[in-house]
């Protein structure tokens, strides 16, 4: 199952949609794993708009299940990269020579939407330029309020910072900036006592 | 609980003829302390004492925000319109004492832009001289196309072009001289954002035309000052004043329930703002609504006005006043 | 006027204290003997002799300490101070807000002399005599907004006015009320304010964001919002809730009234003029149950009102677990008889 309907929560948590044809004058589409779907989809729907598009995709363990599908649904250009991290240089290198006009369409997950939305508005791009649609896993990104540091792919609540290692619940409340959750310690007020993890959503 | 306006007591300081239509007005305080510092994009609201009428118009700031000495407005004669313009050109002179409005700011620059694209159309450059001294100050990045009627109407034409020769780009009807919008629109920096005012049929051509480009909405800005429109004179009851007024044929209702003595709260006088939102307590007739504030449904809901420039057409109207 | 400040810490030993004057000044905040969220949003005009709300930016015996507190959590994370690229000339709005009130307000303790772009500011509380150009930022040691916030009390958020909303840009941020300026930062106003529970379902902030976009310049308001306190602990932040959380645990009914604190906040709005940007100060203020109920009227009705509030509320602010052991300690101090109307002491 790659689409997951998210429960009703607190106004900062965003809504995903769902990717639509636009007009504009340039196209980047980021996606990750379960995403390219959804890029499939759009290009069904808007062949045109595919031929014209820069395309950035992480397979992310999805291996070549989604990337020969997506690279017949005849993108402009198409990179396949290994992580976030090392598609951050070239995606920032795209934003800083775009123009207005451009249309943004991130899909996949919470995660890789938020970072790369992130990346967008920093480098001025309007907020209503920028569709969004999940797919795939449900796995969390989140910031340690602690010490800043961020986890990436939580699917537990509570989990242990990755960094400084306090155990964190998960909450809705949402940082464009970051595009990330908050964490905050789960045992601050009674040191030691932990919860039992449960999967998010169970 | 309404937002306060607060009231600037002054004097007018000069009345200057910038071309046949237009007359530019400086305001300094009667109590001789210094104005208020503003954003360029403000307006203030004008009272004219005309006999036992008065009317408040807004009209947009157009000296430098950082200059506290005194404010400048400039006016754009209407012939046909309900007379403020006139009493402005014909009445006012140097030395009156008139009160304004506190600086009110619907129109701000977006200060996270790249790049700030102003398009003017005629009378419509006023608020975009306060901006431009604004971002000059700052070293901010614009570009103004402005477009005029003729070289003899180019109200400011000169004062922009020599302080400003790269950036400000004038275009003459007599002359057959357009904006050339879509080639404007296209290659701007991420981050521009797109300022307009000008008559209506401009300020719907640049939303139009910034949309076919891909441009969003949060990134086109623009303000357009509603002139109340004048119209058959009809009766309102205000129910919690216990009052029945009539609104003239060349009087806003939010005039006439001023001028019975009712508070209204209110801002822009353009139905703008939103600050003068009154509910319907009953009606049997047509609502003329002339605002951008209510929404389709709150419209068709008949349950809401904008008494700044909205008529009522029938035989009963109860307001909530 | 002369203030006799205070020598006394926030943190560690708590040796925080409120005198006689300052008890009696009290910024208490409900008006009647329950409480529910409103927008509770009145004119900010100068109140009663020697009350919180005589002037624009309250200055009381605290002064010193606050800011060598501030300084003291600066030093520990700079991310408390922080102000988008685009926020600049609304920080220099708050700094010529800020300084021109605190000079007309309190002229024995501050003074600035303005030629032109040239000013000079002088605090002589803090000991600082400064001569800047006013919009040249290289001419402080901090950016304005910091600069002048770290010789003021309070929190101060600045709140930037665009596409009918309000974004939270900036701000200096050491006394909160558990929320963090760092994850919060750029956030619009119904984004910042999602963690809050009921409000959102009464329209609370649809009102208060509906009024707030029409605010006038030369029209600032006020409201009063308050939350409970363990120990006089200025910075309850997210950020050292591990260090500050295990505090609520050692509350007995022995030392509740010492140690327990309502903690009340000030905050005003401002309309910014250069910037159009709106600046919301959150002044702090801290008082011990015990001084609390010295006022007779006081102690009866934070009894009522803590014992009767939502569940949801005592939960957010944070005292659902010592909610019993507070209320004990207070219904000694209820005998039932009816209060007067509105905030102020018999």
């Amino acid at each position: 199952m790659t689409r997951f309907t998210f429960p009703p929560s607190i106004a900062s948590r965003p809504v995903w949609g769902t990717l639509l044809p636009r007009k504009g004058t340039a196209f980047l589409m980021i996606a990750d794993a379960e995403g390219a779907e959804a890029l499939i989809d759009l290009a069904k729907a808007a062949p045109d708009l595919m031929a014209a598009a820069d395309v950035v995709y992480l397979p992310k363990g999805t291996g070549t299940r989604f990337s020969d599908a997506l690279r017949a649904a005849g993108p402009g250009t198409l990179y396949i990269g290994p992580s976030f991290d090392a598609a951050e240089p070239r995606i920032k290198r795209m934003l800083a020579d775009a123009r207005m006009g451009l249309q943004i369409f991130l899909t996949g997950t919470e995660g890789l939407m938020g970072r790369a939305m992130a990346l967008a508005l920093a480098a001025g791009t309007p907020v209503d330029a920028i569709q969004t649609e999940h797919r795939g896993s449900v796995a969390r990104r989140m910031q340690c309020v602690h010490c800043k540091g961020f986890t990436e792919d939580v699917m537990t609540d509570p989990f242990v910072c990755a960094h400084c290692g306090l155990n964190l619940f998960v909450r809705d409340h949402y940082s464009r900036r970051f595009g990330a959750y908050q964490g905050v310690c789960v045992d601050a007020e009674d040191p030691g006592v932990i919860p039992p993890q449960k999967e998010l959503y169970s | 609980m309404s937002a306060g306006t607060s009231k600037i007591a002054v004097r007018v300081a000069d009345v200057i003829k910038v071309n046949d239509l237009v007359t530019r007005f400086r305001f300094v305080r009667r109590d001789g302390r210094e104005m208020p510092t503003f954003s360029g994009g403000a307006h203030t609201v004008v009272e004219m004492k005309d006999g036992d009428r008065t009317r408040l118009n807004p009209y947009s700031l157009m000296s430098d925000p950082a200059d506290r000495s005194a404010y400048s407005i400039s006016v754009r004669r209407d012939d046909v319109g309900r007379g403020g313009s006139l009493f402005m050109h014909q009445k006012v002179k140097p030395g009156d004492e008139m009160v304004i409005s506190y600086p009110v700011n619907l129109f701000s620059l977006d200060l996270r832009a790249s790049k700030h694209l102003m398009l003017a159309g005629g009378i419509g450059i006023t608020p975009f001289l306060a901006q431009i001294k604004q971002l000059g100050h700052a070293g901010g990045n614009f570009e103004l196309h402005y477009s005029v009627r003729t070289a003899a109407l180019g109200s400011y034409v000169d004062e922009l072009t020599a302080a400003h020769p790269d950036r400000v780009h004038v275009y003459y009807d007599d002359r057959k001289q357009a904006i050339d919008l879509a080639r404007l629109l296209d290659g701007q920096p991420l981050g521009t954002h797109i300022y307009v005012c000008g008559p209506k049929g401009m300020i719907d051509w640049v939303h139009k035309t910034a949309r076919a480009h891909g441009w969003p909405e949060s990134a086109v800005h623009s303000e357009e000052f509603l002139a109340p429109q004048s119209g058959k004179p009809f009766s309102v009851e205000l129910a919690r004043s216990a009052k029945t007024i009539t609104v003239g044929e060349h009087e806003s209702l939010l005039e006439a329930i001023e001028a019975a003595g009712v508070e209204a709260p209110y801002l822009c006088r353009g139905g703008a703002c939103g600050q003068c939102e009154t509910d319907v307590l009953a009606h049997e007739g047509t609502f003329i609504h002339n605002d951008h504030w209510l929404t389709e449904d709150q419209r068709k809901g008949c349950k809401k006005i904008m008494p700044c420039v909205s008529r009522f057409d029938g035989r009963r109207l109860v307001l909530d006043r | 006027m002369t203030i006799q400040f205070n020598d006394e810490t926030f943190t560690g030993d708590y040796t925080f204290r409120n005198s006689p004057r300052a008890i009696r000044r009290f910024p208490f905040p409900f008006h009647e003997d329950s409480y529910m969220y409103a927008v509770n949003l009145e004119p900010h005009l100068p109140g009663p002799k020697g009350s919180a709300f005589e002037h624009r930016f309250d200055v009381d015996e605290h002064y010193l300490s606050e800011m060598k507190d501030r300084a003291r959590v600066l030093a520990d994370d700079p991310l408390r101070c922080q102000s988008l690229p685009h926020m600049d000339l609304a920080g220099w709005d708050t700094l010529e807000l800020i300084m021109t009130s605190k000079a007309e307000d309190y002229p024995d303790l501050f003074e600035l002399h303005r030629d032109g772009d040239r000013w000079r500011w002088i605090n002589r509380p803090m000991g600082i005599d400064d001569t800047f150009t006013f919009l040249d930022k290289t001419t402080l040691p901090y950016g304005p907004l910091e600069y002048i916030t770290r010789q003021t009390q309070g929190d101060y958020a600045i709140l930037d006015q665009r596409e009918n909303d309000l974004w939270m840009d900036a701000g200096m941020v050491t006394t909160q009320a558990d929320w963090s300026l760092d994850f919060d930062i750029g956030m619009s106003f119904m984004q910042w304010h999602a963690p809050v529970p009921l409000a959102h379902q009464l329209g609370v902030f649809d009102r208060a964001l509906k009024f707030l976009l029409n605010l006038q310049q030369g029209a600032p308001v006020r409201r009063l919002n308050w939350t409970m306190t363990v120990n006089p602990n200025l910075d309850t932040s997210p950020e050292n809730y591990h260090k500050w959380g295990p505090e609520k645990t050692t509350l007995t009914p022995e030392n509740v009234g010492q140690k327990q604190h309502l903690r009340v906040e000030l905050q005003t709005l401002w309309r910014l003029p250069r910037s159009n940007a709106m600046l919301f100060p959150i002044r702090g203020y801290l008082i011990r149950l015990e001084d609390i109920v010295t006022v007779p009227k006081w102690g009866r009705r934070l009894h009522r009102v803590l014992r009767d509030l939502p569940v949801e509320l005592a939960t957010y602010k944070g005292f659902i677990r010592n909610r019993p052991m507070i209320v004990e300690y207070l219904s000694q101090f209820d005998d039932g008889a009816p209060t007067s109307p509105g905030c102020f002491p018999d």
